[in-house]
């Protein structure tokens, strides 16, 4: 074992010994020292179990997962918080899922609709004010494409039957009237929500929309959930490669772009995390082939585009090698400008879906260093792939906690982290550079050739801004 | 080096390249077609749609209103040491530590005792109890102060029995303070929730404690998310001369200096203090809807004299001056005098451009109170007044107001109402100037009413919740941010007409 390995699991130890001894036992099973090579089996981290109560998991839910993120930017569906009114409230156009229509007409997306309980729902049950309130809608919303039933905790405690309100509707209105159980209790985090979604788009939507005609260069972009117009700057290669994106999951989507995937030759899947399900689903089914890409990063770019032209013919090859040609300069200038301001300086990641192992090729290639990441709720799977792109003796964390990430920022000292809203505020009063690795903080898009140049500019006004030395320090 | 030209989402997706792609990406959409999109954006903004538009009652569109856990935790981070504990499902602490993070740009710590559906079968007594432990060993808090989401509600978690049970199994120490509260979701808004922690932690860390009269003066905020109100009235009783306890103190943990240190609890009500709230002279409230259970509590059973007074608007900050000079014995000094000489002035000052100017506001019960109060004594005209957490008392109360004075005649109250309700009113009777959190944008949009951003959350601007609103500076404040939309707007409509005036 290397000394890089050591020295991280020494300090690991150190930071867990001050937890009571179950939450130890159970925390040192999710923090590792990376092994790129996969040989040490102490290396690895276990994922996807519960949190320990009372530690500050960033975890968020069920809920989070199939409302905030898969069923949330569709856009032309409205999108019931069935349940008690804070959730909709507290995720209300909180991810910046980019969309074109006009709001409250033909598309929905930030909106706040909910069933808002009463002690009366929660005492006689929900359904006959839902039934209601679906009517309402439809008279409201007559262009609705669609109506999804996001349930909150009470709804799966109390026992309604949203799935025969839901049926009974849909034959009524003729639009899918997709009830979807995420009761914020089920499962372990927002995991188990991208799942719940994903199961729900195959029953209720899957294989329904209408779609003239095809091509041989048909393909779905999958995962890509349009923040701060990530999907569209993807979409823009996709294009310019030759390739026909038909559908777009689930950033600026249709309820028609959910029916049609299943014509496609390829399906493209950026979030793996949150979409491989239907992915796996449409191969078994379908027989269509997916691919994972990365468009973080110029080097990540090339080999993605390559990767994706290798399942068509000559015309797309030739079309990937001339839009690599084409934007290569740019990149270059690009990096050429910020990696000087950035060269060496320490990363530390905790985040979710793909970011904590896709962004890593984009910061490299400004020249910084990746010394820690982790998922809120990632799988093994998740890991497998992570382990690879860190460096030997790098922290791995799953399911972090406050205390762990104050403690190994301490000891790391990191010129950078990135993670979320709830840790950004510690970090700024820390002095620590930081940015919102889930939101772009506020920016983007971060994805693709279009969005590399937007996130370099942003890690060097994160780490170089003159405000952090204004931090006076006590001595 | 020539620097290279970054073009964010801001610039790039209004470049021709996005926009073709835009337009072709409809083939896939199957959408409705251009003008159907319009028929029916343009119907959204009648008669007719605004009567299909109230006559709906199950279901809530843009609502101003959050559960009562994200006010019980507000509340309790305002306690020196003291840790917020939320027994339920995780998700639900991690959306109340984010909706704060992202209206106050500060950090929040809060636990979740993480119930999942074992929890549901069996009650969540060993997440309580596990949660306890861990919480206090890992974070050392002085208090952890206990509240609950809807699924521990649901279920019927019995908050006393498992907190006692942690005490006898020795997971957190004895003499520990663990106030607690429940907090349904289902019942009311953050509002109450706020109420009933601070109800909680007052009757819990206060037993036994009734002693000497220290002649002091409680003040309770309220879900007050101005951190600049709690740092004005800190000045203006010092100024008075008023010695008094500030029971959660928000501004500590919502306003803390940047030392390059994160301090878990950089502050609050010393619990010291808190605990002698019960010996004070009296207590006094600067919002009424968000502690009408506390105070009803200190009343009965501390016998002290409890008076809600919300100073926003001139008027009734010389109530509150008045009744608080009345309960001290201590006089008004010259400077508060002064500071209402300058608010005054200013509002003379600034009449010309809010004298007739008709206002629909969506807010809180008691800001909307202050506001309508203060936007009458400057000749404003309220007109759709939305409170989606009224109730008939807000109704009744708010009609009084209006009553009192002939600028209030135009209005009309909307308690339980949201903010697409509130968007047909705007289009069937415009306004001049819509008052509102955040998510009002959205209406500004639609309307095009320009918006003055008072209330909670303000997500989209900085630093507003650091001015106060309270006080003669509170008044000040408002009519400068009020006064100065209408200016801006003014520019913005006459910019290439001879209107377009330097001097105002």
């Amino acid at each position: 074992m290397s000394t890089a390995i050591k020295d991280t699991q020494k300090m690991i130890e150190e930071v867990l010994d001050a937890y009571p001894e179950k939450a130890k036992k159970e925390r040192a099973k999710h923090l590792a020292a990376n092994d790129p090579t996969g040989q040490c089996s102490t290396c690895k981290v276990k994922a996807n179990t519960k949190s320990r109560p009372g530690v500050m998991t960033v975890r968020g839910c069920a809920y989070a997962g199939a409302k905030g993120v898969v069923w949330g930017p569709v856009k032309d569906q409205i999108t019931v918080s069935h349940g008690p009114v804070g959730c909709g409230q507290y995720s209300w156009w909180a991810r910046r899922n980019y969309y074109n229509g006009i709001t409250g007409v033909d598309t929905f997306g930030t909106m706040h609709i909910t069933t808002d309980f009463q002690e009366r729902d929660i005492v006689y049950g929900g359904d006959k004010g839902l039934d209601a309130a679906l009517h309402e809608l439809k008279e409201l919303f007559p262009l609705a494409k669609g109506i999804g039933i996001l349930s909150e905790c009470p709804v799966g405690l109390i026992g309604d039957d949203i799935e025969a309100v839901s049926k009974r509707v849909e034959k009524e209105f003729k639009i899918p009237i997709v009830p979807v159980r995420c009761e914020g209790f089920r499962g372990v985090s927002q995991s188990l929500g991208h799942h719940i979604a994903n199961d729900t788009i195959r029953d209720y939507v899957l294989g329904k929309g209408k779609l003239e005609k095809t091509t041989p260069y048909d393909v779905a972009l999958i995962g890509d959930y349009n923040i701060g117009g990530d999907a569209w700057a993807s979409r823009k290669m996709l294009e310019e490669m030759g390739l026909r994106v038909i559908a777009q999951w689930t950033g600026d989507a249709s309820v028609n772009e959910l029916g049609i995937a299943t014509k496609s030759k390829l399906n493209l899947i950026h979030c793996y995390r949150s979409m491989n399900y239907i992915c796996r689903h449409m191969e078994e089914e379908y027989g269509i082939p997916w691919e994972e890409f990365n468009f973080f990063g110029p080097t990540k770019i090339y080999a993605s585009i390559r990767k994706i032209a290798s399942h068509f013919d000559d015309k797309i090859k030739e079309n990937a090698e001339k839009l690599i040609e084409k934007y290569k300069p740019i990149m270059d200038a690009v990096v050429e400008q910020y990696k000087p301001k950035l060269e060496g300086k320490k990363v530390m990641l905790y985040v979710g879906g793909l970011r904590p192992r896709h962004t890593v090729g984009a910061y490299e290639d400004l020249g910084m260093d990746i010394i820690a990441s982790g998922y809120e709720f990632g799988h093994n799977d998740d890991y497998n792939r992570t382990y690879p792109v860190m460096k030997e003796g790098a922290v791995i964390m799953d399911d972090a906690t406050l205390y762990e990430l104050e403690e190994f920022t301490r000891r790391m000292k990191p010129d950078m982290v990135g993670a979320g809203i709830k840790e950004k505020y510690s970090y700024h009063k820390m002095g620590v550079p930081f940015r919102q690795m889930h939101s772009w903080d506020y920016s983007g898009p971060y994805h693709g050739f279009d969005g590399f140049p937007v996130f370099a500019r942003d890690m060097d006004m994160t780490v170089n801004n003159p405000s952090w030395n204004l931090i006076r320090r006590k001595k | 080096m020539k620097t290279i030209k970054i073009k964010d989402h801001n610039e790039l997706f209004q470049e021709q390249t996005y926009l073709d792609q835009f337009e072709n990406k409809r083939e896939f959409e199957d959408p409705w077609p251009k003008e159907k999109v319009k028929e029916i954006a343009e119907w959204t903004k009648t008669e007719e749609y605004q009567e299909k538009n109230f006559a709906r009652k199950n279901i809530k569109i843009n609502p101003a209103k959050a559960c009562q856990p994200l006010g019980a935790i507000f509340c309790s981070s305002g306690f020196e040491g003291t840790m917020p504990f939320v027994q339920g499902a995780q998700g639900c602490v991690a959306y109340f530590r984010s909706h704060l993070n992202r209206h106050f740009k500060e950090p929040l710590a809060a636990i979740s005792t993480s119930m999942t559906e074992d929890a549901a079968v069996f009650g969540g007594l060993n997440n309580m109890l596990e949660g306890l432990e861990n919480a206090y060993t890992l974070y050392h808090p002085k208090m952890l102060a206990v509240c609950t989401t809807c699924m521990a509600e649901v279920i019927g978690d019995d908050l006393n029995a498992y907190i006692r049970t942690a005490k006898e199994k020795d997971l957190i120490p004895k003499d520990l303070p663990v106030p607690f509260a429940h907090t349904p979701s289902f019942v009311g808004s953050y509002i109450n929730g706020y109420d009933n922690m601070m109800k909680g932690i007052l009757s819990s860390i206060t037993a036994g404690k009734k002693g000497e009269p220290n002649g002091k003066i409680n003040i309770i905020m309220g879900f007050d998310t101005y951190t600049g109100d709690y740092h004005e009235i800190k000045r203006l009783l010092t100024l008075m001369g008023v010695d008094f306890t500030l029971l959660s103190d928000a501004s500590a943990i919502f306003d803390s200096p940047n030392t390059g240190e994160y301090k878990l609890y950089p502050g609050g009500t010393p619990l010291e203090d808190a605990m002698d709230s019960i010996n004070a002279a009296a207590t006094v409230a600067l919002q009424q809807y968000s502690t009408l259970k506390t105070m009803d509590y200190i009343r009965k059973e501390w016998s002290q004299k409890a008076l809600a007074l919300s100073p926003i608007g001139v008027k009734n900050t010389d109530f509150f001056f008045e009744q608080l000079s009345k309960l001290t014995g201590k006089p008004i000094p010259q400077e508060i005098e002064d500071e209402r000489g300058r608010a005054v002035d200013a509002m003379v000052d600034s009449h010309p451009y809010i004298h007739g100017k008709r206002f629909a506001l969506v807010g809180d019960p008691d800001q909307l109170l202050g506001l309508v109060s203060f936007l009458m004594e400057m000749g404003g005209i309220p007109v759709h007044i939305v409170c989606s957490m009224g109730d008939k008392k807000f109704e009744e109360d708010m009609q009084e107001l209006l009553s009192s004075s002939p600028f209030g005649s135009e209005a009309k109250v909307y308690s339980g109402k949201d903010m697409w309700h509130l968007r047909s009113l705007m289009f069937t009777d415009p306004v001049d100037i819509l008052i509102g959190n955040s998510y009002a944008k959205f209406l500004w949009r639609d309307t095009g009413t320009p918006l003055v951003r008072i209330g909670f959350p303000l997500f989209d601007r900085h630093h507003l919740h650091r001015y106060p609103i309270i006080g003669y500076q509170g008044v000040l404040n408002l009519v400068t941010s009020i006064v100065n939309t209408v200016l801006d707007e003014m520019d913005r409509k006459t910019i290439n007409t001879t209107s377009f005036d330097v001097i105002r």
